[in-house]
């Protein structure tokens, strides 16, 4: 292997493919072949680096400086300022360095372990950071109960939004006698604001196929369907490219490691609808139907994927599971607290001083990681409240800055803390306008299966419309939270259940701004 | 046309919605026709009318014909906090359109979409599959210009 004296780390992701970086990589090379450095700088192109800078950005180790929009005409300047002189360039760097750089925000990191380290598009690359050891070790050291022993033992909870124990969920599928059976990876990441499982699959692929492989395993199931976007297109082509190289190695097909054991990994392309998000509608969807849920009981664990026994689970639960098998869960539960154990991905944005990705224990609060991970507000701001969870999540005002954030501690809004996204208004934001915006969204994503949701977002939209223009009462605010409340109680699936949870914590942690709204 | 496209796939009912997205792909104007669910319907051995029920149920497929380029803004809470209907504006005027509608060259149909998973560069929007983030109006006039030079 060869040493280099520097890495520049490139991320490649949709925002920097738009500012050409392709182009630019070649620039950079040529520019360090020209002055003669190509032997000591090595240039990496890579996932996510931890923070959401405009255009192309990059991360130089050893030294840990992050630079923003560099553009091809800055090359010559960067090349010979900081690797011929040694001096970063203060003109291009981002202005805080050290604390929140890639490192810290991944301090405690399981999922995002490699992501901005590896070269995602390398099966090397991964072996090389220990990958695959887990999928050898559950292949051919462990038995399938075990590996569902394990899981359990371990802890994990779903990180899709429900938080169901992922162990549990296998331990359903595992003894059933069937002649076929399916692993689902839900990878229809839609809740607004909400980008992890894309930045998952993107700095890190072949660690999602390795969950996969250990799923597969552990309950018997010889075929796996990744369901994806259709907008992700990075992530498709990564993990196409993943699947065939770990086939090239023998990682993935018949007779793996000469177990007797054979698994096909496959990847299916959503076409647009939030609600392929739950896990009836997204089989319905893999069967090329309607995405309309399906009526549980049976679950898919023991009727799925058509009518097979079927563990669907999210892209951050199964990027977990590799490091459980090869640490063991009692490696695993030193992470966040004894009740919810592990870390969690989220994805911060709005006027935080830095918006991006972190990766933190379980139970930190929503005050550490606004100011320590996003670097507290932006200047000049102050924090209104959070929207946490995307659209089926709730507002949450400064006072509950310090609730932690993990499932049994946000109890009655357990649900919103699968998705991780954090986005944070400023105190000239409306709640109300928010609220809309939110109740928009559904009217535009209920699937129309059943009456209670379909019906009930249209009034929530119509309702929240006449009280933004100023032409609403009280009434239709409180009427809001009874027809939301009546979603909840009769909706088919979690979609109609949802817009009571941001309803909810909006009028209650803000009803003055309603009462003001109204008086207009 | 639509017929070769199908047989790339097995004839099974689960290959319908990567069917219709090949041959949406495929067709000039970026649509579903009449004729092609027909195609497809006999291929896969399944009724027209779960067809259209697939057709008309997802968002990124569409039965009227389209422009050469799909523009498809983010209309979710973390792009509209950031001022996505100031950016929705601005395209309406400029390409002269309603949102929906496709500009009289023929270059452009106007979408409007739920989130595209690139919330960090709020607002955003995607034409054809290009991601364009941390738009502003004068960003956007850019975009738009440019694609208007290259026809």
């Amino acid at each position: 292997m060869k040493y280099y004296r520097s890495h520049i780390l490139v991320s490649i992701n949709e925002t920097s493919i738009a500012a050409g970086v392709q182009g630019f990589i070649q620039a950079l090379r040529s520019e360090l072949a020209k002055t003669e450095l190509s032997a000591e700088i090595n240039v990496l192109e890579t996932g996510p680096l931890g923070f959401f800078g405009r255009g192309i950005c990059l991360t130089v180790y050893p030294e840990n400086v992050n630079y923003e929009a560099v553009k091809v005409e800055d090359i010559p300047e960067l090349v010979s300022e900081h690797f011929l002189k040694g001096r970063p360039l203060k003109r291009l760097m981002l202005d805080s360095i050290g604390k929140f750089s890639p490192n810290f925000n991944y301090a405690n990191r399981i999922v995002l372990r490699n992501s901005g380290i590896i070269d995602p598009e390398n099966i090397d690359d991964y072996i090389g950071a220990g990958g695959y050891e887990a999928w050898e070790k559950a292949l051919t050291q462990m038995q399938p109960a075990e590996i569902v022993a394990e899981v359990k033992k371990s802890g994990l909870r779903g990180r899709g939004g429900a938080g169901f124990p992922a162990g549990v969920k296998w331990s359903f599928t595992a003894p059933l006698e069937a002649p076929q059976k399916y692993v689902v990876v839900n990878a229809d990441e839609g809740e607004p604001g909400t980008f992890k499982d894309r930045l998952i699959m993107e700095g890190d692929p072949h660690q999602l196929l390795e969950g996969i492989m250990i799923c597969a395993r552990a309950i018997g199931a010889t075929k796996a369907y990744i369901y994806i976007r259709g907008e992700y297109k990075l992530c498709i082509s990564r993990l196409e490219l993943a699947i065939k190289q770990a086939k090239e190695y023998g990682i993935l097909g018949t007779n793996i490691f000469d177990s007797g054991f054979d698994l096909d990994i496959m990847i299916k392309i959503g076409a647009g609808a939030y609600v392929c998000g739950e896990e009836t509608a997204l089989i319905e969807s893999l069967e090329g139907n309607r995405g309309n849920p399906r009526w549980k009981p049976p679950f898919p664990g023991v009727k799925g994927l058509w009518q097979a026994p079927t563990v669907v689970n999210n892209v951050e639960t199964l990027a977990n599971v590799p490091f459980i098998i090869a640490k063991g869960a009692d490696e695993y539960m030193k992470y966040g607290t004894p009740e919810c154990t592990g870390t969690k991905v989220y994805t911060i944005l709005g006027d935080v001083a830095h918006p991006g990705l972190c990766e933190v224990d379980m139970g930190t609060t929503l005050r550490t990681i606004i100011n320590d991970y996003a670097g507290g507000m932006k200047k000049g701001f102050r924090f209104k409240a959070a929207l946490v969870g995307g659209a089926a999540g709730v507002i949450l005002p400064d006072r509950m800055l310090d609730v932690k954030m993990d499932f049994s501690s946000l109890n009655q809004y357990a649900a919103v803390l699968g998705s991780g996204a954090i986005l944070v208004m400023n105190e000239h934001q409306s709640i109300v306008d928010m609220l809309w915006s939110i109740l928009r969204f559904f009217r535009h994503e209920s699937c129309g299966k059943c009456a209670p949701c379909k019906n009930g977002t249209q009034q929530l939209y119509k309702l929240i419309t006449k009280i933004k223009k100023g032409e609403g009462t009280m009434e239709d605010v409180d009427l809001m939270q009874t027809i939301a409340e009546t979603m909840l109680h009769t909706s088919f699936c979690a979609l109609g259940q949802s817009p009571i949870m941001a309803i909810r914590s909006a009028i209650e942690n803000f009803r003055d701004e309603f009462i003001d709204i109204t008086k207009k | 046309m639509t017929l070769e496209i199908c047989q790339k796939y097995a004839p099974n009912k689960d290959n319908l919605i990567q069917i219709l997205h090949d041959v949406q792909d495929a067709h000039p104007q970026h649509y579903i026709s009449p004729e092609a669910v027909d195609v497809i319907a006999e291929y896969l051995g399944v009724p027209a009318n779960h067809i259209y029920g697939v057709l008309t149920f997802y968002t990124m497929y569409s039965t009227s014909p389209r422009g050469k380029n799909i523009i498809r803004l983010c209309e979710s809470p973390p792009c509209y906090i950031k001022g996505s209907d100031n950016i929705l504006r601005k395209l309406k005027v400029l390409l002269g359109v309603q949102t929906g509608g496709t500009s009289k060259d023929g270059l452009f149909t106007l979408e409007l979409c739920a989130c595209l998973g690139v919330c960090g560069n709020a607002p955003v929007m995607m034409i054809n599959e290009d991601v364009y983030g941390d738009l502003t109006e004068e960003k956007v006039e850019e975009i738009i210009e440019r694609i208007r030079g290259m026809k």
